[in-house]
Parts: C-alpha cells; sequence; structure tokens
C-alpha cells in the first residue's frame, strides 16, 4: 500500500510539473526559444500574491485573479521588447538573455524580500485531506492543484486546435516562413505565446507556494524540473508534456520511498534514461517527426 | 492598370548580385510567366515581392503605394500571396487547418473552403488529413488553396510543377486557368517553359539577374527562348547546363 500511496502523491505532484512545464513547451515549440528565467518567473508570481496579501489580506486563492493578468501582459511586453530582439540576435542570445534575466530576478528578489523561505497561507486547505483506503491519504489542495492543472492543459490544448489565434500558433511552431506567407503576424504570435506560458507558470509558482516553502532562488530548481517533464513526454507537444510532469512527480516520490534523501535524485535518472533510450519523448511529438 | 511594379530593384545574396536593376510590371488581370534557369533569379524577385528580402536598391510598389520595407504579412493583407517553392505546408496541421491559415489576413472575397474544395476536389477528399502525409501533386494544391484564401489580387507560384507528375501539373494548370478566369492576376516562376508558356499571356526570361527576353508568347521564336533561357547558342547547351545546374 505505501507504493500505492507513493504512486498517487507522485501523480499529484506531477500536476504541478506539468503546469511550471507547459509554457516552456509552448515557446520552445512557437519561437525555438529556451527561456532560462520561466522558473523564475514563476516565483515572481508568488512573491506578488505575497505582496497582495500583505497590503489587502484574505485568502491568497484570490490573487489568482490579479497574478494571472498581470503575468500575462508582463509577458507580452517581455516578448515585445526584449525577447524579440534577442531571437535577431543569432542561437545564443536568447539563451544569455533569459540567463541574464533569471540572475536580475533572483537578485531583485533577494534584495527586496531576503534569502528567506517564504510561504503562502491557505488556512486549513494546506493540510485538511480525503482518505482514499487505509494509509492512503490526499492532501485537498494537491487535489485541487492537479484538477486545476490537468484543466489548464487542456483548455490550452482545446485553445490550440479550434481557435484562429491557437491556429496561428501552432502554424508558426510548424514552419515560421510559411506562417509569415499566410498573413499571419509573427510578433504577434509570439507575443501570444509568452503571454500564454507566464499566465500559466505564474498559476505553477502559486500552486507550489501554498504547497511548499520558497525562496527567491527556487526558479533555478523550478526550472529544471519543467525541463525535465518537457523531455520526458516530448519537446513541442502539450500531452507529452502533462505525461513528463506526471512521471517526473511519480518518478521522484517513489524514489523518495525508497529513500527519503533520493527522490530528487531518482527523477533525473529517469529523465536520463529517457534521454539516453527515447530521446523523441514518450509521446513523440509530430511536430519532430515531421520537419 | 499597373498592379504590381519593380523599379530599378537590385538584391544581393552574400557578394553574389542576383539582380541587376530589374524593372518591371505586371497589370491587373494579366498572367506573367517568368521563365529562367537555376541562379537567374526568379525565386529572388518573388522574394523582394512576397517581401522577405529587401532590394539593396530600388523599389516595389503594389496599387501604386511604395511596399519596398512592408514585412511579408502585412504585403498578404495589402493582397499579395505568394505559393513557396517546395509548398511549405504546415505538416503537422489537417488540410482544413492549413487552408484556414490562410484567412489570417482577414480579406474577404470568393474564395473560401467551399471554392477552393470545388477547385480541387481532390483536397476536399484530404481535408481531414494531416498536410504531411499527402502526396506532392495534393500538397501543391492546398499549397494554392492556402495562399487563395487570403483572397489575393496578385497571386504569386514559385514551380509549381517542381517533382511532380505530367497528369498531376495538368491538373493544377488548369486550377491556375480558372483562379485567373476568377479575376486574379497571376505570377508564376516556371522551369516547365512548356507550362508556363500555354498559360501566361506575358512571358519574360531572366538570364543572370537581368532581363534578356520579354513578349507575348506567340510573338517568341523557340530558338529566341532557347538562346535566352542558357544564354548562348544552343549548339553549346552542354556547357551551359553544367552551369545551369552549379
Amino acid at each position: 500500500m505505501i507504493w500505492t500511496n507513493a504512486v498517487i502523491q507522485g501523480l499529484l505532484l506531477g500536476g504541478l510539473y506539468a503546469i511550471f512545464a507547459c509554457g516552456l513547451s509552448l515557446m520552445f515549440g512557437v519561437m525555438r526559444l529556451v527561456n532560462l528565467a520561466h522558473g523564475d518567473l514563476g516565483v515572481l508570481g508568488a512573491y506578488f500574491s505575497i505582496i497582495l496579501i500583505e497590503h489587502l489580506g484574505g485568502n491568497p486563492l484570490w490573487t489568482f485573479a490579479a497574478v494571472i493578468p498581470v503575468a500575462a501582459i508582463l509577458g507580452y511586453l517581455l516578448q515585445r521588447f526584449l525577447l524579440d530582439h534577442a531571437l535577431n540576435g543569432g542561437e545564443l542570445s536568447p539563451i544569455l538573455v533569459t540567463f541574464g534575466l533569471s540572475i536580475i530576478i533572483e537578485n531583485l528578489l533577494q534584495q527586496t524580500f531576503g534569502a528567506n523561505d517564504q510561504s503562502l497561507d491557505i488556512g486549513a486547505l494546506s493540510y485538511q485531506s480525503w482518505k482514499l483506503a487505509t494509509n492512503v491519504y490526499v492532501g485537498r489542495l494537491n487535489v485541487i492543484i492537479f484538477v486545476i492543472a490537468v484543466m489548464v492543459i487542456v483548455g490550452l490544448q482545446l485553445f490550440l486546435s479550434k481557435t484562429r489565434a491557437g491556429r496561428a500558433l501552432r502554424a508558426t511552431a510548424d514552419n515560421r516562413r510559411a506562417a509569415a506567407l499566410s498573413g499571419i503576424d509573427p510578433k504577434r504570435t509570439r507575443a501570444l505565446a509568452t503571454a500564454i506560458a507566464l499566465a500559466t507558470v505564474a498559476v505553477g509558482g502559486l500552486f507550489l507556494a501554498m504547497r511548499t516553502s520558497f525562496a527567491p532562488t527556487s526558479g533555478s530548481a523550478d526550472l529544471l524540473f519543467a525541463f525535465e517533464a518537457v523531455i520526458i513526454g516530448g519537446l513541442g507537444n502539450l500531452w507529452g508534456t502533462l505525461v513528463g510532469g506526471l512521471v517526473l512527480g511519480i518518478a521522484q516520490t517513489v524514489g523518495s520511498q525508497i529513500n527519503p534523501a533520493d527522490g530528487i535524485l531518482i527523477g533525473d535518472l529517469v529523465f536520463l534514461a529517457v534521454l539516453a533510450f527515447r530521446p523523441q519523448g514518450l509521446i513523440a511529438s509530430r511536430n519532430v517527426a515531421v520537419r | 492598370m499597373s498592379l504590381l511594379r519593380l523599379e530599378g530593384v537590385t538584391a544581393y545574396y552574400g557578394h553574389l548580385q542576383a539582380l541587376h536593376e530589374l524593372s518591371l510590371q505586371v497589370d491587373t488581370g494579366e498572367m506573367l510567366a517568368v521563365i529562367g534557369a537555376n541562379g537567374a533569379g526568379k525565386s529572388t524577385m518573388l522574394s523582394l515581392i512576397s517581401g522577405e528580402l529587401r532590394p539593396r536598391e530600388g523599389h516595389v510598389y503594389f496599387e501604386d503605394v511604395d511596399i519596398t520595407r512592408t514585412a511579408p504579412h502585412q504585403r498578404v493583407r495589402r493582397g499579395i500571396a505568394l505559393v513557396p517553392e517546395g509548398r511549405h505546408l504546415f505538416g503537422t496541421l489537417t488540410v482544413e487547418d492549413n487552408l484556414l491559415c490562410g484567412t489570417a489576413s482577414k480579406r474577404t472575397g470568393g474564395w473560401d473552403l467551399d471554392a477552393v474544395y470545388e477547385l480541387f476536389p481532390i483536397v476536399k477528399a484530404r481535408r481531414k488529413h494531416r498536410a504531411a502525409v499527402l502526396s506532392g501533386g495534393e500538397q501543391q494544391a492546398v499549397a494554392i488553396g492556402r495562399a487563395l484564401m487570403s483572397n489575393p489580387s496578385l497571386l504569386l507560384l514559385d514551380e509549381v510543377s517542381l517533382g511532380l507528375a505530367p497528369v498531376v501539373i495538368k491538373d493544377l494548370y488548369d486550377g491556375l486557368r480558372r483562379i485567373a478566369a476568377e479575376g486574379t492576376t497571376l505570377l508564376l516562376v516556371e522551369q516547365n517553359i512548356t507550362e508556363a508558356l500555354s498559360v501566361a499571356n506575358y512571358v519574360i526570361c531572366l538570364l543572370e539577374g537581368r532581363v534578356v527576353l520579354e513578349g507575348e508568347p506567340a510573338s517568341l521564336s523557340q530558338s529566341a527562348i532557347s538562346e535566352a533561357y542558357f544564354g548562348n547558342k544552343v549548339t553549346s547547351r552542354t556547357v551551359t547546363k553544367t552551369k545551369g545546374a552549379s
């Protein structure tokens, strides 16, 4: 039963990783840009929530309504005024620029909030749980996070497949040149991708902050897990990212069950094994297969 | 009336000059064919018109507006659509999604899904398939359809017949005739001279970035075309062939 429990807890954790990773996957798909500040931007959202609660009070849950639109607008501006220029500067410059952005965010947060761990206090929800079976309890918050993570990814997938803007994103990811020749505005499409990426990573950042404690430098670890989720699942494929997040979450909790200190290590090993034996990811992306 | 005008455009690929002060005019309702060997500057010329390349000198006018510095997607909004060489479909998207991508410019007119399906029934039959699994001819029909979905006033076509079987080429050219009959102005770049001459009402032959021959197809003799195409007398064809292939 302890193994069942580990798998269930891992599944719930994996939902959080998936929501962290889907924006990374989307940005890479649309503009081949690896955003090294992705995790830090999620943590930035969590600190924004802390500021809001300090000044306005209430349960952190309401801050989603403020953080998500602000993150989306920030993403739009970030793309227009920074990343678009970086993309024109060759292959290396987006990496350097987002790496620099990551350092700036971490240091700014440290200057402003100090290096101490913080967390978002959501009251009783943080310890309430449901009993599934003897010795198998699931935290209510974790279940809520998981359900919302799946809903976000399903919603994003529906947006991509059913709307005009989503079609433009898919077309740009598939063939940038042909997209522009079909009348799709490349700048607007890229800005939309980054807006969505930042909105989703902010949701992830807030959930992470509710679930555990976080610090200004937490973003780097979050980025690593997001990367692992994307690679395990398969690049440029949202379902793959969801599966990748779940596999990583399960690997980490099952690993912790084997040896409490080795959870993250086991996750890394699963990631490396996928990279070695199935580099296209568990759910092979049609994008990669075709191009 | 002049729909498109190139005025003294020069273009380079690296240090290589691809076009030498090229000027040409396309009138509304015309069907202009630009022929020439590999490296003659045909595709470069199309890139200047579609906006993917900017000329080093000279200007591009569309409907008497200077569009020399206009981005490709904005030119689609003005009414210029390119069917690129090699088709460049969105392979991971369905055929229907590929066509719908052509509506991004939000131009209205006679071309919509139904009209494209009627023009190329084979596209309709494959509309739920991913574009990558289609045959070359089907893909070319989709590429033309996608461009048509933007309801262009000028349709540019780069090497429509490249790598396709004669029977497929015939169907595609029948389609082009119908598109022209609907009122769209066509500019096609071809290495397949026979097909190009059969549909065009005006032909321009490029050689090393310059116009070396132009006129109505009927007025041009076979030998004049061969000479303009290869750059010297037909008797030395072996030499020009290797030159063209480089």
